[in-house]
């Protein structure tokens, strides 16, 4: 399987994203885009462990057995993030606790463990370092996107500050609070996957 | 290359990556715990202020503010079962060890907050005015909900029944649903309730569903939607903390003073 550098990094943002074509790493993007502050942390640490994450499966892809591969990722993939979260709870402290259990469950992403056995236990480590990077910013992307829409309509401001003032602050913007709930985030990414179809129909799934 | 499919290869394998991640992640926690706990001592004193009013939620401060507007703030050691003030230091006092350690506790009655042992003494608040005079005292509660237990802050007026605020600094509530107690608008409702009714019964509960204004429902404040077990939590560590195995000793001192 020969996969080029470019199409390792570039391929998740739009052909092949995590979130919008493969529909993985759903239940974060709606937990903690309600506010831009809390999604760059989250992708940022996204990003920090499917990339390590990736490179260590990588370069052990020669030594894991077999049959205990899944638990070996696993493994790697927990203390990875136990280690983001205890950095996190270290520098970032009020972040951290706003994020709460989502740090924790970057463990169960789906994204990371599919990469790790989908193409890092296949790939080289060069390679497997751009697929994290990438599938790590195809992620973000669709999570910044929706972060940026929520808080700007749901509470009228952008990464904190006031962009729409809003009526309880003496303005005139009437904050939209479906778009603080998590079915807005459904809303949101439903519409940005069908905006990507639209524009890449090949990523039309067929019926029968 | 040894055979990967080998039994005692792949038992090898398994230990080695424990021991690797074993020693990456306690390394970690070790070396980052000193940050930490400076954090969350820092965090404790903010929702202290958030409780009392001098903090907005949401406000960014930075330490030296925190500090500053500790001022009027006194953290003051109590004995539990007397309410009387001790000597000790208020700096390193652990509340939570101190009622681990049979030495320094009791068994509590069996209660609907969970609590299984009472501490011998306790670490509160008193806010004073610019003549010395007391305005607020701060007791710190602590109950079971869902997922745990919930440690915070209960802000009460000199009077000792009116309510001036909540707060919460450690739980681990459902997101959205019982960890809304951290949700400032339920928050704003607490200020002004009565803890006391006139025969100076614990009155003060979550209820469910929505209460009137704090004129027509003195004692109730809203519940929090989807989350009974967490809203019936706050209420019983309420309960238990304000009677007589919590502070109510000391609020009667409190209450004999002013008179």
């Amino acid at each position: 399987m020969a996969v080029k550098k470019s199409e390792a990094a570039l391929d998740p943002l739009f052909n092949n994203n995590p979130i919008a074509l493969q529909v993985l790493g759903i239940c974060s993007a709606l937990a903690v885009t309600t506010k831009m502050e809390t999604s760059v942390v989250m992708c940022a640490a996204v990003i920090g462990v499917l990339t390590v994450s990736n490179l260590t499966i990588s370069i052990l892809r020669h030594q894991i057995p077999n049959s205990i591969r899944i638990i070996v990722q696993l493994t790697v993939i927990a203390s990875l993030v136990i280690v983001t979260d205890q950095i996190l709870k270290a520098y970032v402290f009020e972040i951290s606790k706003q994020l709460s259990v989502f740090v924790g469950l970057i463990i169960t992403n789906c994204i990371i463990m599919g990469r790790a056995e989908a193409f890092a236990m296949q790939n080289p480590p060069s390679l497997a370092i751009l697929d994290g990077i990438g599938n790590g910013i195809g992620y973000s992307a669709i999570l910044m996107v929706t972060a940026v829409l929520r808080e700007l309509f749901g509470s009228g401001k952008l990464y904190g500050y006031s962009i729409l003032p809003t009526v309880s602050e003496g303005g005139w913007y009437l904050p939209n609070g479906l778009m603080l709930l998590s079915p807005a985030a459904f809303f949101i990414i439903g519409g940005l996957i069908w905006a990507l179809r639209v524009y890449k129909p090949a990523q039309v799934e067929m019926d029968g | 290359m040894a055979d990967r499919q080998a039994t005692g290869y792949t038992l090898l394998f398994a230990t080695a990556i424990c021991i690797v991640c074993g020693i990456l992640v306690s390394s970690f926690a070790v070396s980052l715990e000193e940050l930490q706990d400076e954090n969350i001592a820092l965090d404790k004193q903010k929702r202290v202020l958030e409780a009392v009013g001098l903090l907005q939620p949401g406000e960014p401060i930075d330490e030296a503010q925190v500090a500053e507007r500790f001022e009027p703030i006194e953290p003051v050691l109590i004995e539990l079962a007397s309410g009387e003030a001790v000597d000790g230091d208020t700096a390193t006092f652990d509340q939570q060890r101190r009622a681990r350690d049979p030495a320094t506790s009791t068994e509590a009655p069996d209660n609907l907050a969970k609590v299984k042992r009472i501490p011998d003494r306790a670490l509160l608040y008193e806010v004073r005015g610019n003549a010395g005079e007391l305005e607020m005292v701060v007791l710190p509660i602590e109950g079971l909900g869902l997922w745990g237990t919930l440690y915070g802050f209960l802000a009460l007026d000199a009077d000792t029944t009116t309510v001036r605020g909540i707060t919460y600094y450690q739980h681990k509530e459902t997101p959205g649903l019982g960890g809304e107690v951290d949700n400032p608008t339920w928050k704003d409702k607490w200020p002004g309730r009565k803890a006391f009714d006139d025969e100076g019964e614990v009155r003060l509960a979550v209820m469910k569903g929505q209460a009137r204004s704090v004129a027509e429902d003195p004692h109730r404040v809203d519940g929090l939607a989807g989350a009974t077990i967490t809203s019936n939590g706050v209420t019983n560590m309420l309960d238990f903390w304000l009677g007589e195995n919590g502070f109510e000793p000391y609020l009667n001192r409190i209450r004999g003073e002013a008179n």
